[in-house]
């Protein structure tokens, strides 16, 4: 049964940038007319299917809308046009440890992040030891966590999220924070994920680690979905390799490498 | 007009030109990016064949929208929040749980001090201590229900900004809190009460409860659109800060009913005004099942309106609208919570 496991529908997200917060400041802005909020689109009317099991490398520049995106897929944000759907549990991780309390200890923090990840309480009792493993925080699982290294917190967050047997499992740049085995640990396991058919969204510019783990690449650029599609031509079409830009960009390059 | 056309081409070929700057750039950018960036990754390659996964899930939107509702049935959760709760108040606190108790207890004091022994409430109304104190008690799980409430959402914003969970389960958990907080005091209230000789009576239970459901249904109503407001305009919270100050003079509590009685005589506007709270109907309700039992009829008998049930049906009915009311307001509102934390 092949199904859908994210439908993403003419989706936008519009972003209300309000500059002046009291009457005061609103008042001199008025008077110099200066606008008193603006808004921004961060997600252009995005459009996409994702299949369960399929594997999405989310790429594009800082600022082009894909942790928007992530955001809205994981129901934080609605969209304010189009609409999102979503077939089973998902498991985010938009920013490691976003939900620990720093005065709790990490073992609380294991049980509160669970339960909000969406599991159960004999579930994660079922799961503790195989977490604290992963996390590898040996004998500092009862202090709190404002004691741990940022090393740790990333740890202990990813290992949470992973362990959550969700339909869809979502992966933003927090892994740049932990070192190079860990790193190494929690690619194999969402691999380990992947193989058993979870739907994986894995926002990434490594390109190498993006055409090892996905089966499909979605751009994005200042919030419009510019390429759907194959894995290596999506890493060939954020490089922009035209020839002649190419040459030109060599040139500008050299003078733009100290700026 | 050709002019103006000249115009508007010149217009359009300069936005071209910038369009075509701004991609150069972009792609500038994108290349420094991923060559600094390729391999900051560890590769790992997919070991085995891939398996099939049927979800057995109707697709849906995956932003929460039940509300209370889902709050309650996620009560696991709940419980947990609130435990998290509790740990950010008394964190680096000697006497932790004890300060929820030192501020009551003080204020009873010079309450009792002031209006009971000085202005001599004490003669006028019999168990004058528990008179106070029930309505004390009440009093000090609403303001600690509103006001935790308002700053509940503020206050948990990282959960709120990248987790995904109904957001109305902050302002619940403070109302837990709160009753978490309140529940030693009623046993306080209860020993005394049981001291000076209280009775059990069906109508005191009912009254009870009926004042128990209005305090619910309004604390919540107001913590749940003050939390919303709170988050774009921080002078709510002063403005809950303020108003609690003297939410103790607007219930009978220091002075009983017939005072009041007393002065709807003359402004009859002025009686109808402090019964349109809800937390004095409250209050009168819970000093029906506390107080009166301890006391004679003969001696209560003037102490509560004659209409106390009408009017407590009638604002139960007005508090169950509000909540409803709150709980639309808060979905509307919490669309843009994230962008304005």
């Amino acid at each position: 049964m092949a199904s859908e496991s994210i439908v993403v529908d003419h989706v936008s997200k519009d972003f209300t940038m309000q500059y002046h917060r009291t009457l005061k400041q609103m008042a001199v802005a008025t008077i110099r007319g200066l606008p008193l909020k603006e808004h921004f689109r961060a997600v252009n009317d995005v459009s996409f299917t994702v299949e369960q099991g399929e594997s999405i490398g989310l790429m594009g520049l800082n600022g082009s809308g894909k942790s928007t995106l992530l955001k809205l897929i994981n129901g934080v944000m609605r969209p304010d046009e189009g609409r999102i759907l979503t077939r089973g549990r998902i498991a985010g991780l938009i920013a490691t440890g976003a939900g620990f309390h720093p005065q709790l200890s990490g073992r609380d923090n294991l049980y509160l992040n669970g339960a909000i990840l969406g599991m159960s309480e004999p579930e994660i009792k079922r799961k503790f030891d195989e977490i604290v493993d992963f996390a590898d925080i040996g004998k500092f699982l009862d202090t709190p966590v404002s004691h741990y290294s940022s090393g740790m917190f990333a740890r202990l967050g990813f290992a949470i999220a992973i362990h959550v047997d969700a339909d869809i499992f979502l992966a933003d740049e927090v892994l740049a924070v932990g070192d190079k085995p860990f790193k190494k640990k929690c690619m194999a396991k969402m691999q380990e994920i992947r193989q058993q058919g979870t739907t994986i969204f894995y926002v990434s510019h490594a390109s190498s680690s993006v055409r090892a783990m996905c089966d499909r690449v979605l751009v994005l650029e200042s919030g419009h979905l510019n390429f759907d599609g194959d894995v290596e031509q999506g890493i060939h079409y954020l490089q922009y390799d035209d020839d002649e830009e190419t040459k030109e960009a060599l040139a500008d390059g050299e003078l733009g490498a100290d700026v | 007009m050709r002019a103006a056309n000249k115009a508007a081409t010149a217009a359009a070929r300069q936005a071209k030109v910038d369009e075509r700057g701004r991609r150069r750039n972009a792609a500038r950018k994108a290349r420094r990016l991923m060559e600094k960036k390729a391999d900051s990754m560890p590769v790992v390659e997919l070991r085995g064949p891939k398996q099939e996964r049927v979800v057995d899930a109707e697709l849906v939107d995956p932003s929460p929208h039940g509300g209370l509702v889902e709050v309650f049935q996620q009560r696991y959760l709940l419980r947990l929040i609130v435990t998290r709760q509790l740990a950010q108040m008394y964190a680096a606190s000697l006497l932790g749980l004890l300060w929820s108790y030192i501020q009551p207890a003080l204020r009873f004091v010079v309450y009792f001090a002031v209006f009971g022994i000085i202005l001599r409430t004490h003669d006028s109304t019999p168990n004058f201590a528990l008179h106070l104190f029930t309505g004390m008690v009440f009093v000090h799980y609403f303001t600690e229900t509103w006001s935790g409430g308002t700053h509940s959402i503020w206050n948990n914003r990282t959960l709120v900004l990248k987790m995904r969970v109904p957001r109305e389960i902050f302002p619940v958990a403070s109302m837990v809190v709160a009753a978490y907080h309140t529940g030693p005091q009623v046993l306080i209230l209860g020993i005394a009460c049981a001291l000076l000789g209280w009775h059990f009576t069906l109508v005191g239970l009912a009254a009870g409860a009926l004042g128990m459901a209005i305090l619910i249904c309004f604390s919540m109503a107001l913590s749940l659109t003050f939390s919303a407001l709170n988050v774009f305009f921080k002078d709510f919270q002063n403005i809950v800060s303020t108003f609690t100050q003297f939410l103790h003079f607007l219930v009978p509590m220091m002075y009983s009913y017939s005072y009041i009685a007393r002065m709807g005589q003359d402004h009859p506007w002025a009686y109808q005004l402090y019964f349109a709270d809800p937390l004095a109907e409250a209050v009168m309700l819970m000093q029906r099942l506390f107080w009166a039992p301890t006391l004679k009829p003969s001696q209560y008998a003037h102490e509560f309106p004659p209409d106390l049930w009408e009017r407590g049906f009638i604002m139960l009915a007005v508090c169950a609208v509000m909540l409803v009311l709150a709980q639309r307001f808060f979905s509307r509102l919490e669309g843009k919570f994230p962008e304005r934390l």
